[in-house]
């Protein structure tokens, strides 16, 4: 799903008709689309009310979706919002194939032709970002397949039951290893570990018995004791290495009733299909704005729309101070990338190049910029997209900063420009989506059958409150003692929930 | 048809209730809701119930944004954030939910754990009071509602097609008599007046002013789901004690001595002069930070109330707000006089915002 919101703009209600006429501008744009080359899944367009198409956003573009209270939520926002006339989506897209379009019935007709030209935008993307890959095109199907599992336990388990593991379920969604679905070993079962307990015989070099503390000294023989030793301890430990995909190492291990692992199941597989978005959201926003833009101007619009038109765009792509908009930073991007290969500025001659003058006039007319954006939008995420091709050039041109809370002001304030720095701030936000990096690292943790998650600290504390809340979610899945090693306040904490209560204790210096 | 979503969404309204019963505590004290009550519906903003996640704390970690400015210029206020990936820097969303006041006295009285007020004395009638809202078929003549008969007579007469346009005669059978009925709607017959007084010497600050205001404001809620018509007045009171409007009395700044019996006079004439007290229960609060011009005037105080006011009220409550001036000898003073068993006075004190909550439940967990 791309929801995007945008500031409101007024729309005239239709009737009759609309549906051919969306139906012809959209075969039309389709040509257009195909034309630039652009190769999108079979789309199609639906037209619906305000209410409904909030219904729609709120299950994250599937009503078949099961039912959760949090949608509800999410829709009385939505509806709030739209009443107050704060925002309006405009549409909503499915990565599915055959790709599946909401549109907002009251679009004015100049906004419907942009809207669509963004649709085969995003699902070019969808069908053709490596990231996206993995994902199952097959998904409104599959979501109502979870839908009917989870009312039937429901039924059958009661509302209140299901709906506080779920709840416990949703509290951990985000641990899962987004990059593991592209690995091409898929992780096998644990193995288990059968017969510990045999003798460590180490093994000796054959030698006459008079020549063994020759040719096998103590130390020789120690070294490859404790080798052994070590292989064992290793495999007796679970998991063998951390693992990042702690809802599947849950899957595995944790005491957990059928329907429950099943529901776990379903919130893991939803997880997975939404992860990409998450990591391609610059990505994604930018190749639809920057083709509903080409699209739009250079074909479709007629003069009377112009205006119209402009307004449209320059909403979507606004800035506020203090935010950054993915589709304006996206689409500079491309652009950007686009000049740069066309006059040829990169590679090592580029780079070297220092004299300003020349690198203003710098022009190696090479046209390579569409086939390398082409190239971007099939191989990139937003953090290897910001990483690759986030210049100092870009960064002065759109005035990027990095804020951050001043506690004397206690105010957020643009606290420096320096390239490197944005830069920095910028990955470190895109990083495993924003979220921290957390892995199991025992499920025996004690030799009690505990869970140790630990923290891969990189220089931000984890929310206090919300990790001990999501802890006693944790142990509603593992039904034993859950703790988390992380670091508060640059000291190394181990923090637990034993059912009862939570606790925090210092760890020693390893 | 019901849209799927009308379930998930009445859902998270309970819970969300649930939510405020939980809370009321911490919204009673922190009085925020307290600014908009128009057509009697309140807006609680209540943070969006957050599933909980692992992720990072909110404020330390800054992030990029774009735009002109040097460094050191604060942001705009309202959401920083990158807008970037999935559930970065989730914003304290607040989310305003309606309550009516009803519903609000409700969760405030099952959290309390109030008791109904039992109106005091012979008064506590409920009156059946008969409403002619209805229409029954039967009934006697006189009550016979003209024009629905007629209009039925019309009506039969078109479908049997026995009307005639030139000869409009509608002549009504038995079957299209419709007569006047009524209902019986109970009534409570009780009003209430809540007399607010409040001391407003130099030594109470907006501090103490703010938390009067918010207790005034559940008791009034209270109040109101238990009567039929609540009225309130307001005297403010240094040495001399006035009349004043709503505004005035929780915006009034003023100095100067106290005279704790000026006000007490003062509600006592209103009292005698507006209201009716075989009518009317009377409930006069008053608020101050304990301090009184002397043993003198004490005496004065404890006369007029055992003397006039006592008889007349329900109950007589004093609230004790601490501030950093105020002895609080008064309640002192009352509890001696009359002791915690009297059950015409109830006197509570309130350290701070966060012993609003208990002294709501000192007034009014009596149930008078």
């Amino acid at each position: 799903m791309s929801g995007s919101t945008r500031g409101i703009k007024g729309g005239m209600s239709r009737s009759g008709g609309l549906r051919e006429e969306i139906a012809k501008h959209a075969s039309r744009i389709r040509e257009y689309a195909l034309g630039y080359g652009l190769d999108p899944f079979d789309t199609s367009f639906e037209l619906i009310d305000h209410d409904e198409l909030n219904e729609v956003a709120a299950y994250g573009g599937f009503p078949t979706r099961y039912p959760h209270w949090r949608f509800g939520m999410h829709y009385e926002e939505l509806e709030k919002g739209y009443s107050f006339g704060l925002q309006k989506i405009y549409e909503l897209v499915i990565n599915n194939d055959p790709c599946t379009a909401y549109l907002m019935k009251s679009n004015s007709m100049v906004d419907q032709k942009l809207v669509i030209s963004h649709v085969y935008g995003h699902s070019d993307f969808f069908k053709h970002n490596y990231w996206f890959s993995q994902t199952n095109r097959k998904m409104l199907d599959q979501m109502a397949n979870h839908g009917t599992r989870l009312r039937r336990y429901v039924e059958k388990f009661g509302e209140t039951v299901v709906e506080d593991f779920l709840d416990a379920c949703m509290s951990i969604e985000n641990l899962i290893d987004t990059h593991s679905v592209y690995s091409p070993k898929k992780r096998k079962p644990s193995e288990r570990v059968e017969d510990l307990e045999r003798e460590v015989t180490p093994r000796k070099i054959r030698s006459k018995e008079y020549m063994d503390r020759f040719m096998n000294p103590r130390e020789f023989v120690d070294r490859q004791k404790k080798a052994i030793e070590d292989e064992i301890a290793k495999k007796r430990k679970l998991p063998e290495h951390p693992e990042k995909d702690v809802l599947l190492f849950l899957l595995d291990h944790a005491p957990l009733d059928n329907w429950q692992r099943d529901v776990l199941a379903i919130v893991r597989d939803e997880a997975y299909y939404f992860a990409p978005q998450g990591m391609t959201k610059i990505m994604n926003e930018g190749w639809a704005s920057y083709w509903h833009s080409r699209i739009m101007t250079e074909k479709v619009l007629c003069d009377a729309e112009v205006i119209d038109y402009a307004e449209h765009h320059a909403g979507t792509l606004g800035t506020r101070p203090g935010v950054l908009n993915p589709y304006k930073v996206g689409i500079e991007l491309y652009r950007d990338i686009e000049e740069r290969w066309d006059k040829g500025r990169f590679g090592s001659d580029w780079e070297r190049c220092d004299n300003m003058q020349q690198r203003r006039e710098w022009d190696l007319k090479l046209g390579l910029g569409k086939k390398k954006i082409f190239e971007v939008r099939m191989i990139h995420n937003d953090l290897t997209f910001i990483d690759e091709f986030l210049t100092k050039e870009f960064c002065e041109r759109h005035e990027l900063f990095v804020f951050r809370h001043n506690p004397q002001t206690n105010r957020m304030e643009i606290a420096d420009r320096e390239f490197a720095k944005v830069k920095e701030q910028l990955l470190f936000r895109l990083t495993n989506s924003g979220y921290p990096i957390i892995r199991v690292e025992d499920g025996n943790f004690r030799n009690r059958g505990e869970l140790k998650l630990t923290h891969q600290h990189a220089g931000l504390d984890l929310d206090g409150k919300e990790g001990r809340d999501t802890l006693k979610n944790l142990f509603k899945v593992w039904k034993r003692p859950v703790h988390i090693e992380t670091q508060v306040e640059g000291e190394k904490k181990l923090l637990s929930f034993d059912g009862e209560k939570v606790a925090e204790e210092a760890v020693e210096g390893e | 048809m019901v849209k799927k979503i009308e379930k998930d969404f009445s859902r998270f309204r309970s819970i969300v209730r649930g939510r405020i019963k939980k809370e009321l505590r911490k919204y009673i004290t922190r009085g925020e809701l307290v600014g908009k009550v128009g057509k009697n519906l309140v807006s609680i903003p209540i943070p969006q119930i957050q599933i909980p996640h692992f992720r990072y704390g909110k404020n330390d970690g800054g992030g990029v944004g774009m735009g002109p400015g040097e460094p050191g210029t604060p942001l705009e206020q309202g959401e920083p954030g990158e807008g970037t990936g999935a559930g970065d820097q989730p914003g304290d969303h607040l989310l305003e939910v309606d309550v009516p006041l009803s519903e609000l006295a409700k969760i405030l009285g099952e959290e309390l754990e109030l008791p109904n007020i039992k109106p005091k004395g012979s008064r506590t009638i409920v009156a059946d009071k008969e409403k002619y809202t209805g229409i029954s078929r039967s009934g006697p003549e006189s009550l016979r509602h003209f024009k629905r008969t007629y209009r039925e007579a019309l009506k039969r007469s078109i479908a049997l097609g026995i009307y005639d346009e030139k000869n409009p005669i509608v002549v009504p059978w038995r079957e299209d008599k419709r007569y006047r009925s009524w209902k019986v709607r109970e009534i409570p017959q009780n009003n209430a007046v809540i007399i607010y007084m409040m001391d407003v010497s130099g030594s109470m600050g907006d501090e103490q002013k703010e938390i009067v205001r918010i207790e005034a404001f559940w008791i009034d809620t209270w109040l109101r789901s238990q009567y039929k018509k609540i009225e309130t007045r307001y005297i403010v009171h240094d040495a001399v004690a006035r009349e004043v409007d709503h505004h005035t009395f929780f915006h009034v700044k003023e100095s100067g001595g106290t005279k704790i019996s000026s006000a007490l006079q003062l509600c006592n004439e209103i009292v005698e002069r507006d209201f009716n007290v075989q009518e009317w229960n009377i409930y006069p609060f008053h608020f101050s930070d304990g301090d009184n011009w002397g043993s003198e005037d004490t005496r004065r105080c404890i006369e007029l109330l055992e003397q006039r006011l006592f008889p007349v009220s329900n109950v007589f409550c004093y609230g004790q707000v601490k501030s950093a001036y105020g002895s609080g000898q008064f309640k002192k003073d009352l509890d001696e006089r009359f002791g915690k068993e009297d059950v015409r006075i109830i006197t509570s004190e309130i350290k701070d915002r966060e012993g609003i909550y208990d002294s709501i439940k000192d007034f009014l967990g009596k149930g008078k």
